[in-house]
């Protein structure tokens, strides 16, 4: 039942993101409307998916590969839809759409058998250590976007070239004022995402921090983008530098996320 | 042919810039004139409604009329004495539409296509005044209401269904586009004049009637600074100390008549750090340049030269003619569907020629009748006056339906036609609706539209 749901709601991630890309290149207003109307139901039926399979799997389901994009992308889908309720910034969503096609179809390819959790790992903390990071990610990957958002109309207005793509996309500012909110939601959440994982990590093994690979890159990451938000706050660092910034920052949580399991084994690697 | 029979055509009379030089427009514009000149026009007995025009680059007088040649000859003669304009230059200047055309005409005047500038919003605003002058007046009518309405509409359809209006092509409005595709809303930004150039001050008025509420001028000479800002609600300060206003504001334009350069990379790498990397626009419009072309490789910095800005007003310019085609055929859609509204006028009084013939031929067959009946009661009168009243009501039902009926032009004339001939309606045998006929004379000008009464 909840497979059914997950493709469903995979189907009408793919048709939003069509619709969104089409909104861009021919700024048919109707287009947009229509593509929103079928993320929100998609997203809709996505979370009743995740109950689903919460209740089948019997603790929360964050554990597989298959179940981590899914939510993420699920996550993804929320921050956009609450950051678009507020902005309405209409090119954003050509951007994200993908972002989220590609999360959903990462977790296509994974199986999608339910993996039984260790006994220690059994605990309130998974779903909150999960939700928090996985949260932080969505706002980041929010803030990715729109960085590349920028670099892009950075370079059109910088080459002076004011054609289609710079009366597409919104001003500089408005796009460094957009990435700054994201990253002080998802930072500040990375962190809870970090202590709450180590506070997890000395009620089931005993030890608040042991070095792990999984460990030892999310505190890079957490420091690429303290480094990224205090060298704003302070220096009042903006633009073209931030932007590069905050890609940079996203490429090593992508690899956190994903790399490491894959690549370096560990404690988390069972799963995510 | 019966007074009530004479259809209501749209005459136009105008001249604007392409017709005539500013010195005859400003007379045929008859700002002195008392009374006014819409009331003037108005008086006029051929002239049942008139909207009356004047803007700086054209005046015209767009009249509803049941008699279109004395329209002519009266609107044409009063205009020319009353602007004393010699009758040659007059007619050399004129232009005229009628019907078909001077809707058209109206429709393309309201969407700025037949402006100087293509795509200037201005006159929308201007036809709109000119229309509440003469409703408020009461001059204008049933059909020039419904015209200036469908302009109004038409001009927005093609507002928002082509990009027409949407790209700037001045220099001045280009940098404004430009400063707001870098900085989004300009409301709380601040911007620097150095050198008090008119390019530069054009360019300034525009940035404030865009939300730039903070304006400080640079000159070599102060006093000049001073007076240009007082003018454009600023402040002054004198050139050596640009740098550091250079870290505060936002927005540049420099304009000096310096020979070198005003503006020097290191001085703009220096100042980044204090102004915490906010972004910097620069629009350097002096020849020859006043600012570091190479400031533009600065992070957080751009820099338009005029040219750079010129080629941009080029290819706005390039658009818009594009666009422009596209809203030419907008208008020939609304065109189609006002001349169709104007025909639908035709019916009325065909209607009520066939009502008129009914209602006679009733009462004379009903007097008839009672005539003959002797011993009826009142009641029984009564009955019979209303068994005609409703036999006539029944059998007109079916051919008025199918008089309004006609979905297009062409099946509606035809259905006029045959109604027309079948029920043998004087006055309007000899008339030939059909379409040759509407679209001969209809171009002629002389299609005559049922009068309205009000």
């Amino acid at each position: 039942m909840d497979e059914l749901f997950f493709q469903l709601t995979f189907f009408l991630y793919l048709i939003a993101t069509a619709g969104f890309v089409m909104h861009l290149v021919s700024l048919r207003k109707g287009v947009e409307k229509i593509a929103t109307y079928i993320l929100a139901s998609g997203f809709c039926l996505h979370s009743l998916g995740i109950v689903l399979r919460w209740i089948s799997e019997g603790h929360a389901p964050l554990v597989s590969f298959h179940d981590t994009f899914s939510f993420l992308a699920w996550a993804i889908t929320l921050a956009y839809l609450l950051f678009q309720a507020g902005h309405n910034v209409k090119a954003l969503s050509a951007f994200v759409s993908p972002v989220i096609t590609i999360m959903m179809a990462l977790g296509l390819m994974h199986p999608r058998q339910v993996i039984p959790l260790p006994p220690a790992l059994k605990s309130y903390w998974l779903p909150v250590h999960a939700t928090i990071c996985l949260v932080s990610y969505a706002l980041l990957t929010l803030a990715f976007c729109i960085a590349i958002m920028y670099l892009v109309q950075e370079h059109q207005i910088k080459k002076k070239r004011l054609g289609a793509i710079v009366r597409r996309l919104p001003s500089l500012e408005t796009l460094d004022t957009m990435s700054e909110r994201c990253l002080k939601i998802g930072f500040p959440l990375l962190t809870l995402g970090i202590i709450t994982g180590s506070i997890w990590a000395e009620t089931a093994w005993g030890s608040y921090w042991s070095w792990d690979p999984k460990e030892t890159w999310s505190l890079i990451t957490w420091f690429l983008y303290a480094a990224l938000l205090h060298q704003r706050l302070t220096v009042g660092w903006r633009g073209r530098k931030s932007a590069y910034m905050t890609i940079i920052g996203y490429l090593t949580l992508l690899f956190t996320f994903i790399g490491v399991t894959y690549l370096l084994p560990g404690a988390h690697s069972y799963a995510l | 042919m019966p007074s009530d029979l004479n259809k209501m055509d749209i005459l136009l009379l105008g001249v604007n810039h392409k017709t005539a030089p500013v010195e005859v427009r400003e007379r045929l514009a008859l700002r002195e004139s008392e009374p006014s000149a819409l009331r003037l026009f108005h008086d006029l007995p051929a002239c049942l409604e008139i909207v009356f025009l004047s803007t700086c680059n054209r005046v015209e007088i767009i009249a509803g009329t049941n008699d279109i040649e004395a329209a002519r000859r009266q609107l044409v003669e009063t205009w020319q004495k009353s602007s004393g304009v010699s009758p040659e230059v007059f007619s050399r200047s004129t232009y005229e539409y009628s019907g078909v055309d001077a809707v058209r005409h109206v429709f393309r005047v309201a969407s700025s296509l037949d402006s100087m500038v293509v795509g200037e919003p201005q006159i929308l605003g201007q036809l709109k005044d000119a229309y509440r002058d003469a409703s408020e007046a009461n001059c204008s009518g049933h059909l020039l209401n419904k015209l200036m309405h469908k302009a109004f509409s038409t001009a927005k359809r093609i507002r928002t269904e082509t990009r027409i209006a949407s790209q700037a092509v001045s220099i001045s409005y280009a940098a404004v586009e430009l400063a707001k595709k870098i900085f989004g809303d300009l409301k709380g930004k601040s911007a620097l004049l150095v050198g008090a150039g008119e390019m530069a001050e054009l360019a300034a008025q525009h940035l404030k009637t865009n939300g730039i509420d903070d304006l400080i001028v640079a000159n070599r000479t102060l006093e000049r600074a001073i007076e240009l800002s007082k003018a454009l609600g600023g402040k002054a300060v004198s050139l050596e100390e640009l740098e550091d206003m250079l870290v505060d504001v936002d927005i540049v334009i420099s304009s000096t008549g310096a020979p070198g350069l005003v503006i020097k990379k290191e001085q703009v790498k220096r100042i980044m750090r204090p102004r915490r990397h906010r972004l910097l626009f620069f629009i350097d419009i002096a020849v020859p340049r006043d600012i570091d072309p190479d400031i533009n490789e600065i992070d957080n910095v751009y820099l338009f030269d005029i040219d750079e800005l010129k080629e941009v007003v080029e290819e706005n310019k390039a658009e818009r003619k594009k666009e422009a085609i596209r809203a030419e055929r907008i208008v020939e859609a609304e065109v189609i569907k006002f001349k169709s509204w104007m025909k639908s006028l035709d019916i009325i009084p065909i209607i009520k020629k066939l009502q008129e013939k009914a209602e006679s031929v009733r009462q004379k067959e009903l007097r008839k009748t009672l005539k003959n009946l002797k011993g009826l009661n009142d009641k029984e009168k009564k009955a019979i006056e209303k068994l005609s009243m409703s036999l006539v009501n029944k059998i007109l039902h079916d051919p008025i339906i199918f008089i309004k009926k006609g979905s297009s032009e062409k099946q509606r004339d035809e259905a006029l036609a045959m109604v027309c001939r079948i029920f043998g309606l004087n006055g309007t045998g000899e008339r030939p609706y059909t379409e040759d006929y509407i679209g001969k004379k209809a171009k002629e000008d002389n299609c005559q539209r049922p009068r309205h009464t009000n």
